[in-house]
């Protein structure tokens, strides 16, 4: 399994970076982590002319920004970095909470939270939760910058709307005001196996407990991540725990449309979805009246 | 014989010994370590990232070896297996796998020790369950894990 | 001296394995050896029309590009390596020209200066196919008028064989209760972590091959060679590394390519070198994959069997590499129990799926998921207790030799040497704590928690003829030397044998060498598999290092001037009556019996050559048997399983190193887990592998092994001096029968039935909620 011919290039600066993309982009892709890209590489499964490392691009890319508003995650931003990083923890738990469920330690010391983005892959983690944070993704060409919302980042499995002359430089979340507790709930076949189905939900709750926003978005039903709107109407305006586990059960599993493949039935991943709802707004609850203790 | 059209010079350390290599693009890291390096401690079972076999630690990191290219590597430190003996000594946690019957066929132990090495340099070792998600990065066929789990925890203390 | 065999020695092999020194195959010093890569068939049966290998030829750094055609010389078939007279073969051939069966097939071979550049003239050649139907499955194969695995045939039967003991047919029809039902177990691949591998050297001026190769049968590989090349088999050396990662059975196999890369090596007269990737292991190695068992048993009010009656379908893959997979299932259905009725019917399919061979455990589970899958049902349906069916029936200690009634795969009748099962299934209730667990289980159920408990019982043959041997030779460096042609993968041969060889002589271990796996070095063989090794070459390394001892002895008395009864070894020294000072080496010894003085009439009395040899057939296969229970919580919202413990009771006989021992029970239940819970061989209708990668087949993790308490009783087998038997398989042999027993337990409030193995969280779900999938999977692949 060793990997086709190509040119390889490892520019150390992103105009160059960007040229190089500018230049070969139809033939070209983008090796950060490298965790997603080498094994379709040495199946062979994926094919390019020219390989664009861009790991020596190094300095403010490879570092998170905590700022009073947002919080930025630019591209050299290594998985394992982000689920070490105390402030992470307190500022984003929900996207520690999910890095821990990513594969293993040594797939997460060199993959990147905009390349698992990037790859897009339907049942990984990541971009669930950076969907229910509605993320801004910023995208970066010799032509200029663009940004993006997470609900139009996705396209379909393994497609997203970056152009084959574009980076995703980075990725930013409005800093989470102290009212939204977030959980990430999957079930996986093995530790560290992508999810059969994986939610990702965060509420915001007002000073009576009633819920003023929430997110929810389902990793593992879809091409892309999906927000299940229908359960968000259903738990926004109440108080967590008011409304029954098997409403929001049900109208979970009848939002969402899986597929069938050799792991598990559509019928199984959409139960699996309603299950999942429940125990992330239970682990919310839980998290708010601790916090309220 | 690599594909010599294009040659990229890769300096760097393995084990803290100094290279100098020529490479083509596409040659991964662990059949770099393998067929230039001669050393053959590192292993492939899957070339596709899961197994961890040809797990070694670039820069402080565990990696999968067949996941980097070998240009990649240049600039960096590199530890294999062939670099864990003290003086020709097994180490602390080397003893502990043999002690504990932590291995049977022996083509997985590289990729097993050098990323409970890595893990032991974030901390101690926790517990039984510590232990076990340590572990779960790394797929052996034969132990059944028992040894293993003794080991890490002897030797992680 | 201390007695070696019993003791836990630690293992020679682990300095080197640890240390990074490992000489895995692909490790070896072959410079200049050439790459080899395999275009092999996308299609599951397909004819090959046209086939273009120009451009690939063409490809700097190519050397040469050979389809099946080219090598038609080589063209001849690879024997079944378990045959019966009755069996419908069709010709497996290294590389077919013509038409081929099975996604994963030979199609042509690319010999380049590096692997990469192979892979990348695989990708230059083009391949015009005539797609014909395939067979995906064993129901599709015995459908009427549906498509032929093999397009000259008239059915896809490979064989249908059936094996009974009374009159079953009777015995059903007047039992006062009987219960039937299908069970589908689903296995999967080998999966050691170093794939296959061949290298070969041809040397012109000798006319001889040698041959690297990482299969666990070298002597058979060479046996195959030597009639499809025509040479000697002088002429062809097999030899398996020093070290091999992992068999299970899947190396044991003889393929194709073990024939194509020497042959193209003699060829192009250049090192050839060919190592497995695992996109290659997961289409192109042999694995198990489904049995359907229609199972029928009859019993009384007490539960006491009366007749067992089981129609097994077996996926016998693309041709018949052998026959022991679906036989040994066979012979393994009865089990631990008295059963006087039995019928057995096999009916082993062709499909167009990589053909079917042994995997750890070799059609043990299956047998075992059928039999003790019913053991429940019976007691479920009496309201009895399942462990107390089971100690009704089973076979007591003082009824051995134990005839089943039916044959076993070694041709023998089946018959058990020896064993304890009734203390053996005690002994794993009692570490269970089966009366707590089950409180446990009634306290736990009233609040709504899903706990199971489940037992399965299993007896295994093995230690299998026809024979293995051992040569124990002084070396002219004064050590001793001791040669199987067994070859390892990971089992602790070198340090095994020389535990057996230092009690036989009666000299520490540390003078002692143990060398393995080269048709050189000792003529005859078989290999290992099926859990022989410890019952076959051990009594044959016992008796020859016997021999060799009293061969020193003697020659040591003779050159001491004393009577042999006064000579013993302290080291390296042969010693008149302990006394260091009336003492001579064994480098001495060899230097007057195997050197001699050049020209000089040898002393009075001495014999010369140093050498011993042993080969040891045993008079029919040894059976070991095992007893596991668990306990289990099942998660009914997600399907999860949550094990919460584990008992494996395990008699095996005598024990040569009980570390080891405990390492191969303990590995093998790790697999039988993986059988159990995680792994699944799947194609879709078109034969078309599903699983390529270990993306979509879960190996088990350290994560996903629960802690097991293990214990041992030990009934020696009457059938070698050693009273050993086989320890391979045990750990992963009655694993998925066991998960499935507990699963089924924990569901009994919600009536769902668990009858297929690996019982997943998707299928526990569709169980519980009796969605339309689950009663569709189980006829299904």
């Amino acid at each position: 399994m060793k990997p086709g011919r190509f040119t390889y290039h490892a520019p150390r600066e992103l105009g160059e970076a960007l040229e190089l993309l500018q230049e070969f982009g139809d033939d070209a892709k983008v090796l950060a982590g490298g965790q997603s890209l080498m094994p379709m590489l040495n199946f062979r499964l994926a094919r390019v002319d020219h390989l664009i490392d861009i790991n020596r691009l190094g300095g403010h890319l490879g570092e998170p920004r905590f700022d009073a508003g947002t919080i930025t995650i630019p591209a050299l931003v290594r998985q394992r970095q982000l689920e070490r990083s105390e402030e992470a923890a307190r500022v984003l738990p929900v996207l520690t909470e999910a890095l821990r469920q990513v594969a293993h330690p040594q797939i997460r010391n060199r993959g990147t939270i905009c390349g698992s983005l990037a790859h897009a892959d339907p049942a990984a983690e990541l971009p669930s939760v950076l969907s229910v944070l509605d993320a801004t993704f910023t995208l970066v060409s010799a032509r200029g910058t663009r940004t993006v919302a997470a609900a139009d980042f996705f396209l379909f499995h393994l497609t997203t709307v970056l152009e084959p002359d574009e980076i995703l430089l980075e990725v930013s979340v409005r800093r989470p005001p102290p009212n939204q507790f977030s959980a990430f709930q999957e079930f996986a076949t093995r530790r560290g196996d992508f999810a059969l189905a994986g939610v990702a939900a965060l509420c915001e709750v007002d000073g009576d407990g009633v819920v003023t926003e929430c997110r929810i978005a389902a990793a593992g039903v879809a091409p892309v991540p999906q927000r299940l709107h229908a359960v968000e109407g259903l738990v926004t305006g109440s108080r967590l725990g008011e409304t029954s586990a098997s409403e929001i059960a049900d109208a979970a599993r009848a939002e969402v449309e899986p597929t069938t493949d050799i792991h598990a039935s559509a019928t199984y991943r959409s139960r699996l979805t309603g299950v999942l709802v429940n125990r992330a707004l239970v682990d919310i609850r839980t998290k708010q009246e601790a916090a309220h203790a | 014989m690599p594909d010599v059209d294009t040659g990229h010079r890769i300096t760097g350390t393995v084990n803290g010994a100094a290279y100098d290599e020529v490479v083509d693009d596409r040659m991964t890291l662990a059949d770099f370590l393998r067929e230039k390096l001669r050393l053959t401690g590192t292993h492939l079972g899957c070339e596709h990232g899961v197994c961890g076999a040809c797990t070694v630690i670039v820069d402080g990191a565990a990696s999968r070896s067949c996941l980097m290219l070998a240009v990649q590597a240049d600039g960096t430190a590199i530890e294999t297996v062939e670099g864990l003996a003290e003086d020709g000594e097994l180490n602390r946690l080397q003893a502990a796998f043999k002690k504990n019957h932590a291995l049977q066929c022996g083509f997985c132990t590289s990729g097993f020790l050098m990323s409970v090495t890595a893990a032991m340099r974030e901390g101690a070792i926790r517990d039984e369950g510590h232990a076990r998600e340590v572990l779960s990065g790394n797929i052996c066929r034969c132990t059944g894990y028992t040894g293993l789990v003794k080991a890490v925890l002897e030797a992680g203390e | 001296m201390t007695t070696m065999i019993g003791t836990s020695v630690p293992r020679r092999e682990d300095e080197r394995l640890l240390t990074g020194r490992g000489r895995y195959l692909d490790d070896l010093d072959l410079p200049d050896a050439l790459a080899a890569a395999f275009l092999r068939s996308s299609n599951a049966h397909a004819r090959i029309l046209r086939i273009d290998l120009s451009a690939a030829k063409e490809l700097p750094g190519v050397i040469a590009v050979f389809s099946g055609a080219d090598l038609a010389e080589i063209q001849k078939p690879l024997a079944p390596k378990v045959l019966h007279p009755q069996l419908k073969d069709f010709p497996r051939l290294p590389m077919p020209p013509e038409e081929l069966h099975y996604v994963g097939e030979p199609v042509a071979v690319v010999i380049a200066e590096t692997r990469y550049i192979a892979e990348d003239a695989l990708e230059l050649i083009d391949v015009d196919y005539e797609v014909l139907p395939a067979v995906a499955s064993t129901a599709a194969a015995l459908e009427p008028d549906g498509p032929l695995a093999h397009s000259d045939a008239e059915s896809n039967v490979a064989v249908l064989l059936t094996q009974s003991a009374g009159n079953t047919a009777e015995a059903l029809r007047t039992a006062p209760n009987r219960l039937s039902e299908e069970f589908f177990v689903m296995r999967g691949g080998g999966h050691s972590m170093e794939p296959r591998a061949v290298a070969a050297r041809y040397e012109p001026a000798t006319g001889q091959l040698t041959i690297w190769d990482t299969t666990q049968s070298p002597h058979y590989a060479r046996q195959q060679l030597s009639v499809i090349y025509e040479m000697a088999e002088d002429d062809i050396r097999v030899i398996a590394p020093p070290d091999v990662g992992g068999g299970f059975g899947p190396k044991a196999q003889f393929y194709g390519e073990e024939v194509v890369i020497p042959w193209v090596a003699k060829k192009l007269r250049r090192p050839v070198k060919w190592v497995e990737d695992r996109q290659e292991n997961f289409v192109s190695a042999m694995m198990e994959r489904s049995q359907t068992h229609r199972i029928e048993v009859g019993f009384d009010d007490d539960g006491m069997l009366l007749a067992v009656k089981d129609v097994i379908e077996h996926d016998q893959g693309a041709y018949c590499a052998g026959l022991q997979v679906p036989s040994i299932t066979t012979a393994t259905v009865p089990g631990p129990y008295r059963i006087p009725n039995i019928e057995i019917e096999l009916r082993a399919c062709y499909t167009n799926m990589v053909p079917t061979s042994s995997v750890r455990g070799a059609g043990r589970p299956q047998a075992v998921f059928a039999m003790e899958r019913m053991m429940d049902r019976v007691a479920e349906h009496l309201g009895l207790d399942p462990a107390e069916v089971r100690f009704r029936n089973l076979i007591q200690a003082d009824e051995f030799p134990y005839k089943v009634g039916i044959t076993f795969r070694d041709g023998s009748p089946l018959t058990y040497d020896s064993g304890d099962f009734p203390r053996l299934l005690e002994g794993t209730l009692d570490r269970l704590g089966y009366a707590e667990a089950r409180a446990e289980q009634a306290k736990l159920r009233a609040e709504g928690r899903y706990i199971g408990i489940g037992i399965a019982a299993y007896v295994e043959g093995c230690g299998l003829g026809p024979y293995e041997g051992a040569k124990v030779r002084l070396t002219n460096t004064g050590r001793v030397l001791v040669t199987l042609a067994a070859a390892g993968q990971g089992q602790g041969y070198e340090t095994v044998y020389a535990q057996i060889a230092s009690d036989g002589l009666g000299i520490a271990m540390d003078h002692i060498d143990v060398l393995t796996g080269d048709t050189s070095r000792i003529p005859f063989g078989q290999g290992t598999f099926a859990s022989r090794i410890t019952a076959t070459a051990g009594p044959a390394v016992l008796d020859a290092a016997q021999q060799m001892r009293v061969r020193l002895v003697d020659t040591a008395a003779n050159l001491l001037g004393c009577d042999p009864a006064e000579v013993g070894f302290t080291g390296d020294r042969a010693c008149l009556n302990g006394d260091l000072e009336k003492s001579l080496s064994l480098l001495e010894i060899a230097r007057v019996a195997n050197i001699g003085k050049h020209g000089i009439t040898l002393p009075v009395g001495i014999s010369a050559g140093l050498e011993t040899s042993s080969y040891f057939a045993p008079e029919r296969a040894a059976y070991a048997s095992g007893a596991h229970a668990a306990m289990v919580e099942v998660d009914p919202e997600t399907g999860g399983i949550e094990i919460l413990k584990y008992v494996i009771g395990h008699d095996c006989g005598n024990v040569i190193n009980p570390k080891l021992v405990d390492g191969q029970v303990l590995g093998g239940f790790a697999h039988g887990l993986g059988n159990a819970m995680y792994e699944e061989a799947a194609y879709d209708a078109e034969g078309q592998p599903q699983a390529t990668s270990y993306l979509d087949y879960s190996l088990v993790s350290a994560a996903e092994v629960p802690n097991v308490e293990l214990f041992h009783i030990h009934s020696p087998s009457p059938l070698n001096p050693l009273g050993v038997k086989g320890a391979g398989e045990g750990g992963t042999i009655p694993a998925p029968a066991t998960i499935a027993n507990a699963v089924e337990d924990a569901l009994r409030p919600l009536g769902a039935r668990v009858n297929r193995a690996p019982v997943t969280p998707a299928r526990i779900v569709e169980a519980i909620h009796g969605d339309e999938q689950a009663l569709a999977e189980v006829r299904g692949s």
